[in-house]
């Protein structure tokens, strides 16, 4: 079934009918969210009870809007602080493994690529954990030696980035590899032909090749902290994410403020996502 | 070797090690070390298989393991047999611009947080929720009808959720499929059903297998969808070890659990890779 293959009409029809009732189904939860953060209503649900902006900029209760929440706002900044580490941590290692895996060759290369993958294939939750146990066992163990008693061994901050960290330097390194792959290494021999050090050629040639990369994986590791909940939820100290904040909220009852949030998320990570191809189109 | 070179390998080498050594292979040998602690007294331990006794005694924590694992597996067929027509579409049908399009339109929602997907299932899936309404509207139901908490809505959940990561894969490999390929397949007298079982489902292969073990994977470890959409008697194993953990402060047993659940997703992670002689660097890498 290719367009040069011919096919019955019926056929393609119910083919083509079957792709958009698919793209329905994807984008049917995102629209109903977008939708209801404009109800003028308690509740996320039917009946529609006209339009307002409330949600977003009302200051008056019950009416507080998104950008006048604190608690929300406070959780906004803890999430992009948290992804703005773990990319910097990411893409810093990310770069650093790329270059070893492309450019040397050595005993036990191989197991080593195969453990760089492992943490993709580990649930999140198990990573969150066993991080936890083995961090406090190691503050334990400063306590007991020396009363030393070290803030960032216990669940917040430090653990939740050291926790997203630890599989986003994997996809930051993939991201970054790919690209390193493909470049030419004569050009950085040119320019040591022409006088550059090893190093000088390196950041003159190779990394402004790089950057998109290196963009895309900043960009790919934001977004993926910013939206990371299992491992998050397991490391969270008292400043919770936007992620733990949303979700402790919505246990207790949504009303549209869930909404206008999530709009904005939505429109935030499409804006990034866009940012990101752009700069992949440029490279 | 060089000097020079050895040292910049040594270099390259510091994060890498110090990343894998101290934020995966230790604190998992360490969970597993206190997966074997038993509790004999305050602050008394003694190493013992006991958590793991309990666990297979305990019918309902043997039982929330097997569902878990039972119902990621369904989750990952039935999100195969969805995305194989739609990542068909894309990668051999659809032309030019419209193939990009439909390919960014399906990451769309994955830029997204889980939590607002999960969100956006719950609203549409309630009792007053937009379905009911719907149904009401149309006069099929009398009432309001209750569609969430129970485990359809986990299933939607799930499969919705880790629609894209069977997407992406289906696609990469079947775009690398020539149509000449397919062409010469119809040439030699294959119908639909043969050229599809003896060239395409061979060549995509790999992104089947890596589709399936991502989504197996996140079905498998994921907490939001089955504890937000799941009602009080479907249990997820995840929610099992948040509550050894954060609840009850029960760490030996939670990391017993957690422990069950490392060995459940790579043992399957591990047969798939095995059954369909792919390799790890091949389907992630």
């Amino acid at each position: 079934m290719i367009p040069s293959i011919p096919q019955p009409k019926a056929l393609q029809a119910a083919y083509t009918a079957y792709v958009v009732v698919f793209f329905i189904f994807l984008a049917l939860p995102l629209v109903v969210v977008a939708a209801f953060a404009f109800n003028d209503s308690q509740f996320p649900s039917l009946p529609w009870e006209g339009f307002t902006w409330g949600w977003f900029f009302g200051d008056t209760r019950p009416m507080i809007g998104a950008f006048h929440e604190r608690g929300i706002l406070r959780a906004i900044g803890t999430s992009a602080f948290v992804a703005v580490g773990v990319s910097a941590l990411s893409v810093a290692v990310g770069l650093s493994n790329a270059f070893l895996f492309n450019r040397y060759r050595f005993r036990g290369q191989g197991v080593l690529y195969i453990f760089m993958l492992l943490p993709l294939v580990v649930p999140g939750i198990v990573l969150g954990i066993s991080i936890l146990v083995f961090s406090s066992r190691v503050a334990n163990i400063a306590w007991d030696m020396s009363q030393w008693d070290i803030e960032a061994l216990r669940p917040g901050l430090t653990l939740v980035i050291l926790g997203q960290f630890s599989f986003i330097a994997t996809i930051a390194t993939l991201v970054i590899g790919a690209r390193l792959q493909k470049f030419d290494r004569t050009l950085e021999e040119a320019a040591m032909n022409l006088g550059a050090g090893r190093l000088t050629a390196v950041r003159t040639v190779t990394l402004p090749y790089l950057a998109p990369a290196l963009i895309g994986a900043f960009v790919v590791a934001f977004l993926m902290s910013f939206e990371n909940f299992n491992t998050t939820l397991m490391l969270v100290g008292s400043d919770a994410p936007l992620t733990i904040a949303m979700f402790d909220r919505l246990k207790e009852g949504s009303t549209p403020l869930l909404n206008a949030v999530s709009l904005l998320l939505m429109l935030g990570s499409s804006l990034l996502a866009l940012v990101m191809i752009a700069f992949q189109r440029k490279g | 070797m060089q000097s020079g070179a050895r040292l910049g390998l040594i270099l390259l080498l510091m994060p890498i090690l110090l990343w894998l050594s101290l934020l995966i292979l230790i604190p998992h040998i360490d969970m597993f070390l206190v997966s074997l602690r038993e509790r004999v007294g305050v602050g008394q331990y003694e190493t013992s298989f006991a958590n793991y006794l309990t666990f297979f005694q305990e019918p309902l924590y043997l039982w929330t393991f097997l569902r878990t694992a039972t119902m990621s597996i369904t989750a990952t067929i039935i999100t195969l047999i969805i995305a194989f027509p739609v990542s068909y579409y894309i990668a051999k049908i659809a032309r030019g611009r419209t193939r990009s399009a439909l390919f960014l339109l399906c990451l769309v929602p994955f830029w997204v947080s889980e939590l607002v997907r999960t969100f956006g299932w719950m609203i549409l899936l309630r009792e007053t929720g937009i379905i009911s309404n719907l149904l009401q509207w149309a006069g099929l139901v009398s009432g309001p009808v209750e569609m969430l908490y129970n485990d359809a809505a986990i299933m939607v959940g799930l499969v919705y959720t880790s629609m894209l990561f069977m997407v992406v894969p289906l696609v990469t490999t079947l775009e690398s499929l020539p149509d000449e390929v397919i062409e010469a397949g119809y040439d030699l007298g294959g119908s639909t059903l043969s050229v599809m079982r003896e060239i395409v489902i061979p060549h995509a292969a790999p992104g089947i297998v890596s589709g399936s073990i991502v989504v197996f994977m996140l079905s498998l470890g994921n907490y939001l969808t089955p504890t937000m959409l799941g009602g009080k008697d479907s249990l997820w194993f995840t929610e099992l070890i948040y509550s050894q953990f954060i609840v009850r402060f029960n760490w030996e047993l939670g990391a017993a659990f957690g422990f069950m659940l490392l060995l459940l997703s790579s043992l399957i992670v591990w047969g798939m890779l095995r059954l369909t002689g792919q390799t790890l660097e091949r389907t992630m890498g």
